[in-house]
């Protein structure tokens, strides 16, 4: 057990070696600072103890009435003029130093934050898609945050920390050894009893903390379902519960609170002891005249600041474990693989004529789980693909290999040129013969995804204002074109009735747009760029009748002499379709077109017969 | 905030006590200086060795006493802030209770949830730190400056012009970098807001090509965020500096004075010591008091968040919950009655159901969302409601228990004007299935229970029955104890339908509302249900809501609605020759060949 405990501690102090190292690597732009920081850090630390020094010879040339030395060597004048100097530059340098600590802390953080949304931009799909965009974002930001705040204000509070008590440590010592002594021996006394303390209320405050998480669970239950509460009148059983949890609560809260607030007074007490203490052993001494009386003052305030650097210490210590932790979770993101870089003499594929060809390509999102085998298919120019199936079947996963939001495991996705010239990243043309077809993994990304233009059931909007949302793919259209679009996708007529019309700003949600006024601007979106090919989700379930007719209008012109695919819902879509891809479980089961499919009379069939034929 | 406060009254001993004992523990603190003075000035400059010892006991004795004090004010803020929240939390909790759907929608579930948890909890700690605190940080500073005055009055002015000096210092820095922290905070929201939408939009900006551009407008952010730190950082960064010049130039001052008063002989050297000692508490005392402001901010916007909370009054009462939360307890008894006697006062009525010009104006909304409907309903009549999304639908049957009260017109039940009927016994008639299949965690025993409290396990298996839910609870481990996980995660979607239509049957209601609650039934179970729901023994009416025709084509009557007006009443094949819409969606989901060979 406790050898386990040990590897764990071994393990866990190699991880965190290397997240300092990476650490490191942010923080040496700014190593200047840093020495300057420790550097002044030394100054002010042992300035400001010097202090205590002054004041204690001053008080010694203060004996009594005409017994006080103003002038000459060691003089109240001359000790006073030390401690203006002293006072001033101890000022300054911890002034200083505050700046080099901003200028480290926030350029670190902004470098950080940076690298990290860099990588976001080129991760796959496969990252972002498998993790929660809550958890991602927390990473970006408040690990951020936790980090630095707590890698560098915990290093400089660890620093200032252990220096005050290196120093005052010695400068007790150079004074008087017994009384020192004293405080070193009494001084844990504080430690001991706030972690006594802290041990104790621990086991409160996790009993608070259920109860607590036990109470939110009830309130969001209900609530959350509020609407459900009231249409079955259970308001009082609700309210019956909550009173019993409440008083559970109160009952463990109060014991948490009052337990962990003696803590204060303790080491209030222990540090009067100590002070006590000091000044017991120092008047005898001083009785004895073994000190003076300045230099008891001088090691009462020693005894007053000395255990307020531990109590710091021990907080750091966990905060720089905490901020060690947010570091490694944050280079295990910029960390990440990112996507399959690009080929340097990609293809930029400008002219896409609207052939695309999928040969035996397997696919998978988890590596023992085979979703798509083998799957072939050929599309001609201009014509339309329906994808069929029952939801959750899968039917982004298509669109996801087409656009290469996903690399396909095996096989190959091409598309046909217009053009036998094609134009390379690199700056070259290559001639290929007529009708060949280019893989789209040697294409630029860029080139690929801007040959579709697609409408995804999610509408996206980001915050801007509807013009800054609709030219996103163009972003040098005139206004007239953005005009022109709007209305080609009916979108015009409720934009123009907004407040402020093309100008009204949205926010990431869309606000007060309807769902279906949100995918009348994706749609305008699409329209204004109007790319070669389409890949469009006609998923209206939300939508009311008359806006989905205009998405319907709307989609019928964009599709006129386009290669399309579609996610179909409806009737009408998926029997003009020339081929209907039928999706189950995430695999392509069947193919055709609608009346080969019904001959067939497998999946297709059935699907066909229990959603339309009533 | 200040109303809040209404919930300490229980604890007014506390809270008087609280402060009272941390002001004497202070006072005890102010004197420890005092004896240190007197062991220098009299143990140490006479040798009285006696003297010193005795001393010392007295500073662990002041020591004791303060612990002691100090732990009981600790204790008394503990039971208020405590007892405060706990009360707080329970008036809060009964009151969104008693709010009805069109203050709920206003306030959004996720916002009451925040201030039933967080912000109270903010506001608890709020209360036990100015409880402990804040008499008693101003009163060391003051302290120290009166006991300076004790000692020496000349010296004391130096204190005199100390404490302003720092108070302007510490408060203003604060004071000018609150505004700014919001800033920051506003700047870090834009970079957050921004990491989200790539997240979000993280197709939509590839499949445009947008990720060069979108991480320059980042970097621009990053960039202006980073700035703000600094500048605020910049400004707080000065507070330390200056204020440990202050206290130290007030030290030599008073170093400087106290030798001018000794050398004359009106003060000792022991003085000139407790006086220094006096100077370095008031420094603690002030950030201490700096920092409890920003907790106290913090907690008066929670405050003043739950406030807002109380303030939205629900729109009608419920007068049983409301006397349940007075008085921990009701009968039943009275609104039973009266509501009986009501309905019985209007037995003319041939109708159970009646809307009589009804329009409905959300709140907010300038527009109505159901404009002049009237129906009238027999007892035992299925009537189906059909339409577009955002036709009105769920509006219309909502009205019916008074989720929402109509703003024109009646809507009555057995002749009575539903606003005129207790609100608990009118719910009591009416058993509703919601469109979002909501369960709670609990067995499903306990589920089915909300419809009827007192539901023996065979009128639970009947209503299962009838819900067509009976076949796969029979499968489930303990069946009727089986085990619900909290939003009914484990069970599939159509199960939780077929759930939530079984609490309402239990119910045995008079009128039974499926608001679009078979859309995760395939075909055939839907029509099993509807031939299950007619079937039952007891005579219910039926109102079915339902985009799919299917479902509603066999109701006795069909309102059919698009926009908020009726365009259509009637029975199905009555709207296939005059109702337009009712044509336009049966036929897009019917296909147009097949419905001729079934016709």
């Amino acid at each position: 057990m406790a050898d386990k405990k040990e590897e764990g501690r071994n393990k866990n102090s190699s991880a965190n070696s290397a997240t300092v190292k990476k650490v490191w690597q942010y923080l040496k732009h700014y190593r200047l600072y840093l020495i300057l920081s420790i550097a002044l850090a030394t100054v002010v630390v042992v300035f400001q103890l010097y202090i205590p020094i002054l004041i204690g010879d001053a008080v010694d040339c203060i004996l009594g009435p005409n017994e006080v030395r103003f002038e000459g060597e060691g003089g109240l004048f001359s000790i006073m003029k030390t401690m203006i100097v002293v006072i001033g530059v101890a000022a300054v340098c911890q002034w200083i130093m505050n700046i080099c600590n901003n200028k480290i802390t926030y350029n670190t953080i902004r470098d950080v934050r940076t690298q990290a949304f860099e990588k976001i931009e080129i991760l796959p799909l496969k990252y972002i898609d498998g993790h929660s965009y809550g958890e991602i974002v927390s990473r970006v930001i408040a690990d951020v945050d936790q980090f630095a705040d707590g890698l560098l204000m915990g290093f400089t509070q660890f620093f200032t920390g252990v220096m005050t008590i290196a120093c005052t440590l010695l400068f007790m010592l150079s004074v008087n050894v017994t009384i020192t002594l004293v405080v070193v021996v009494v001084t844990p006394v504080s430690l001991l009893v706030a972690g006594f303390i802290a041990k104790k209320t621990y086991t409160m405050f996790h009993l608070q903390s259920e109860t607590r998480g036990e109470q939110t669970a009830l309130i969001d239950e209900m609530v959350g379902n509020q609407k459900v509460v009231q249409a079955f009148g259970h308001e009082d059983e609700a309210l019956f519960k909550f009173d019993e949890i409440n008083a559970r609560l109160a009952d463990c809260s109060l014991k948490a609170i009052f337990y962990s607030s003696i803590t204060n007074p303790a080491t209030r007490f222990v540090n009067n002891l100590v002070y006590t203490g000091v000044g017991f052993v120092g008047a005898l001494y001083a009785v004895a005249g073994g000190i003076s009386v300045g230099q008891l003052t001088c090691f009462l305030s020693y005894a007053n600041q000395y255990t307020k650097p531990f109590n710091e210490i021990s907080g750091v210590v966990t905060e720089l474990q905490n901020a060690l932790a947010c570091a490694a979770r944050i280079f295990e993101l910029i960390e990440e693989e990112p996507q399959t870089p690009e080929k340097e003499a990609a293809v930029v594929f400008e002219e896409p004529d609207g052939r695309v060809k999928l040969s035996d390509v397997n696919f998978s999102y988890v590596p023992d789980k085979l979703l798509i085998t083998d799957f072939n298919l050929k599309v001609e120019k201009g014509q339309r693909v329906a994808i069929v199936g029952p939801t959750g079947c899968g039917k982004t996963t298509l669109i996801n290999l087409l656009m290469r939001f996903y690399d396909v495991n095996s096989g190959t996705i091409e598309m046909g040129a217009a053009n036998e010239k094609l134009k390379l990243a690199n700056g070259n043309i290559m001639r290929v013969s007529e009708g060949a077809m280019t893989d789209i993994r040697n294409m630029t990304r860029e080139s690929l995804r801007t040959s579709y233009g697609m409408v995804l059931q999610e509408t996206w909007l980001r915050e801007g204002t509807i013009r800054d949302n609709i030219v996103m793919g163009k972003p040098d259209a005139t206004d007239e074109e953005v005009l022109n679009a709007a209305k080609a996708s009916h979108a015009h007529s409720f934009i123009k009735r907004l407040p402020k019309g093309y100008d009204t700003i949205i926010n990431e949600e869309g606000g007060s747009l309807s769902q279906g006024q949100k995918q009348l601007l994706c749609i305008t979106r699409v329209m204004l760029s109007l790319p070669p090919m389409l890949i469009l989700d006609e998923a209206t379930s939300s939508i009311d009748t008359r806006t989905e007719h205009y998405i319907q209008r709307a989609f019928a012109k964009m599709m006129n002499g386009r290669t399309s695919f579609i996610v179909a819902h409806r009737l009408s879509t998926i029997q003009e379709a020339d081929v209907i891809l039928v999706m189950k479980d995430g695999n392509v089961i069947e193919q055709g077109n609608h009346e080969s499919l019904l001959k067939e009379n497998g999946f297709y069939a059935e699907l066909y017969n229990s959603q339309f034929a009533g | 905030m200040w109303k809040l406060l209404r919930y300490l009254k229980d604890y007014k001993k506390e809270t008087a006590l609280a402060p009272l004992f941390k002001m004497l523990e202070a006072s005890f603190e102010l004197l420890v200086p005092l004896v240190m003075a007197a062991i220098i000035d009299v143990g140490i400059a006479k040798g009285d060795s006696p003297y010193i010892i005795k001393m010392c006991l007295v500073m662990i004795a002041l020591g004791i006493i303060g612990l002691v004090c100090s732990i009981t004010a600790q204790f008394f803020s503990a039971k208020a802030a405590v007892g405060f929240s706990t009360k707080l939390r329970r008036a809060l909790f009964a009151h969104i209770e008693s709010l009805s759907f069109s203050e709920m929608d206003k306030l959004g579930t996720s916002t009451l949830i925040t201030r039933m948890t967080s912000d109270i909890n903010q506001a608890q700690s709020g209360v036990n730190l100015v409880l402990r605190l804040f008499l008693r940080s101003p009163f060391i500073v003051i302290g120290a400056m009166v006991m300076a005055f004790t000692v020496d009055v000349k010296a004391a002015m130096i204190f005199v012009v100390t404490i302003p000096l720092l108070c302007i210092v510490v408060f203003g820095v604060m004071f000018i970098s609150i505004p700014l922290y919001k800033k920051v905070q506003a700047g870090l929201d834009k970079v957050l807001g921004i990491t989200r939408e790539n997240l979000t939009g993280v197709r939509v900006i590839r499949a445009f090509a947008k990720e060069d551009e979108e991480l320059e407008y980042f970097k621009e952010n990053n960039e202006e965020l980073t700035r703000l730190q600094m500048f605020v950082g910049r400004i707080s960064s000065l507070m330390n500096p200056i204020t440990y010049v202050i206290i130290n130039a007030a030290t030599v001052a008073l170093i400087y004075q106290g030798a001018l008063r000794v050398n004359v002989g009106d003060l000792t050297q022991g003085e000139v010591v407790a006086l220094v000692n006096y100077m370095s508490q008031i420094l603690v005392e002030l950030v201490k008091l700096a920092n409890l402001i920003i907790t106290v901010t913090k907690a008066i916007a929670c405050g003043n968040r739950i406030q807002t909370v109380f303030d939205m009054k629900p729109s009608f009462v419920r007068e049983d919950f409301a006397k349940l939360v007075e008085n921990g307890g009701h009968d039943g008894k009275s609104s039973k009655d009266k509501f009986d006697k009501l309905i019985k006062a209007a037995d003319s009525s041939p109708y159970i159901l009646e809307f009589d010009n009804v329009g409905l104006t959300y709140k907010d909304s300038k527009e109505e969302a159901l404009t002049d409907i009237n129906i009238k309903v027999k007892s035992g009549e299925t009537i189906g409601v059909i339409g577009g999304t955002g036709s009105g639908k769920s509006s219309l049957v909502h009205m019916i228990p008074r989720f929402y009260d109509a703003t024109r017109g009646e809507v009555r039940f057995h002749g009575v004007n539903v606003k005129e009927l207790p609100l608990e016994e009118l719910r009591n008639h009416i058993g509703i299935v919601m469109q979002k299949a909501v369960l709670f965690k609990g067995s499903i025993a306990e589920n089915l229970r909300w419809g009827k409290q007192d539901a023996t396990e065979e009128e639970m298996w009947e209503a299962l029955k009838v819900s067509q839910a009976e076949e796969f609870v029979k499968t489930k481990e303990g069946q009727l104890e089986f085990e619900i996980a909290q939003g009914g995660k484990n069970l599939s979607g159509g199960q939780r339908q077929r759930m939530t239509i079984a609490r309402a049957v239990v119910k045995k209601p008079e009128i039974l509302i499926m608001d679009d609650s078979a859309s995760a039934l395939d075909y055939a179970t839907d029509l099993k249900l509807r031939q299950a729901v007619a079937g039952m023994k007891q005579k219910i009416t039926t109102f079915i809501v339902s985009q799919r025709a299917s479902s509603i084509k066999d109701a006795d009557r069909i309102v059919v609605l698009d926009d908020g007006l009726i365009c259509g009443y009637g029975t199905h094949d009555e709207l296939l020759d005059n109702c337009e819409i009712y044509k336009e969606i049966y036929d897009s989901q019917f296909k147009k060949k097949e419905v001729r060979e079934v016709r």
